[in-house]
């Protein structure tokens, strides 16, 4: 039920907030979403859709610098030769 | 998908499957809280990559599964009625209520396969779209969730009061994710020793509220995301604290959830809604745990206007939903599960919902 997927803002409209539209894409297909939690969104835009609403703007940079972070993971252990044989495995 | 495929990469959950191997010196007990979080869990087979003392218990987050039965058997009441149109979303349609089958209508399901109108919905907004199309009808909204549906449901209500709409209203079934999660640590047979928190509700209420519960029972709780690379960064993140021996709130879904959640989405909740007592499918009465409509929004309240009490039931005997959304038993070690208890024809909610943790087992294969 709390199930939530990032979609990228197309278009804003309204003026009255509780009545505040708008079109989402997700990959390639258009829903029409409330915007009245996140009237700061703006075209471009990735927001968090769920049942309709946009609930919050994904914070891309945080989203990237984790990632960045993630991928280099365990790096400084496999690059040791004693715990070599602890590398991953898929 | 951008934002989602990253989130799936198999070589970063690979390599947070080592840090955990790494990290974890001996035997731990995580319990997710949400369903959605359950599901993709399961359905990525994450449990296969942990070391074989961290264990994953299944949480209560699943608002289908904890709905009691005599407020589905009070959709179905008002479901009958022919004046009424029943709007809802999917997962509650085969829930069934106290019924049995032979006594009539038992599921949502049911009620339309013998003539009352009930339709699904993707958003409350539509609900409220269709009042305005039927003024001669009275429409009715199932309103179940948690915190993150809540909003909608109180924009719905909003929306409904500004457009001066006097046949519409809401079945208010709304729970509250943290005075249960109060409840389940301060249970006695309670076993979880690190929390993963929902994230999406945490999007819209902060993470306040799992600091102090993170202090009061002395448990690290990670907010987490849904993605496997998100469940796996929670759970070396929890399993790091309970290593260094720490307790506090970290937050791993940082591109989504601020520390004070959504302000404009809190404060129509607010408006709207008030705490009250409820009673949770399988866990029984939790104080300070659920929703109601405040004065003046309660003209919109369905129980209201159709007089459909609930009255408490019993829950039958043979499902072992409480034990499980409690995190006490899996799914598999119910005799039910599988046999006499299928998605077809369930015997308890977790069966059903698309967030039930029997679901998830049923639908992927897990059996052990």
């Amino acid at each position: 039920m709390c199930l939530a997927v990032p979609g990228q803002v197309v278009e804003v409209e309204g003026d009255d907030p509780a009545f505040l539209r708008g079109r989402v894409d997700f990959s390639g297909v258009r829903r029409e979403v409330s915007f009245a939690f996140t009237p700061e969104a703006r075209p471009g835009d990735y927001v968090l859709v769920h049942a309709g609403f946009a609930l919050t703007v994904v914070d891309q940079e945080e989203a990237l610098l984790t990632l960045e972070e993630l991928r280099r993971l365990g790096e400084a252990v496999e690059a040791s030769p004693e715990t070599a044989e602890e590398a991953p495995t898929p | 998908m951008k934002l989602v495929d990253e989130y799936r990469d198999s070589d970063v959950v690979a390599r947070l499957a080592a840090g955990i191997r790494r990290t974890a010196t001996r035997p731990w007990t995580l319990m997710e809280i949400c369903g959605g979080q359950t599901h993709s869990i399961v359905k990525n087979g994450l449990e296969a990559l942990l070391p074989p003392g961290i264990e994953l218990v299944h949480g209560p987050g699943c608002p289908v599964c904890v709905t009691p039965a005599e407020l589905i058997d009070a959709a179905v009441a008002i479901a009958a009625r022919p004046e009424v149109i029943f709007t809802s979303y999917g997962d509650m349609l085969r829930v069934p209520g106290s019924r049995g089958r032979a006594e009539g209508p038992a599921a949502l399901l049911d009620a339309r396969a013998a003539g009352a109108d009930v339709r699904v919905v993707y958003s409350a907004l539509d609900a409220v779209q269709i009042a305005a199309a039927n003024p001669g009808r009275q429409v009715v909204f199932f309103a179940v969730g948690f915190e993150t549906t809540a909003p909608g449901h109180a924009l719905a209500v909003l929306q409904a009061a500004a457009l001066g709409l006097e046949n519409f209203s809401i079945l208010v079934a709304h729970v509250l994710v943290p005075p249960a999660i109060d409840a389940l640590l301060g249970s006695p047979e309670c076993r979880v020793q690190a929390l993963l928190a929902p994230g999406h509700v945490c999007t819209i209420e902060g993470s306040a509220e799992y600091a102090r519960l993170s202090a009061r029972w002395k448990v690290p709780i990670v907010v987490t995301g849904f993605e496997p690379v998100d469940l796996m960064e929670g759970i070396l993140m929890a399993v790091r604290q309970l290593e260094a021996g720490q307790a506090r709130l970290e937050n791993q879904y940082s591109r989504a959830v601020r520390a004070g959640g959504n302000a404009p989405a809190r404060a129509a909740v607010e408006r709207v809604f008030e705490v009250t007592d409820r009673p949770w499918r399988g866990l029984g009465m939790i104080a300070g745990s659920g929703l109601a409509l405040r004065e003046p929004y309660r003209k919109f309240d369905a129980v209201a206007r159709f007089g459909a009490g609930p009255e408490p039931v019993q829950d039958d005997g043979a499902c072992i939903s409480g034990l499980i959304l409690q995190g006490l038993k899996k799914p598999h070690e119910c005799p039910a599960f599988a046999t006499l208890c299928t998605p077809e024809q369930p015997l308890g909610a977790p069966m059903v919902s698309s967030e039930g943790a029997c679901a998830a087992y049923y639908h992927f294969g897990r059996k052990v």
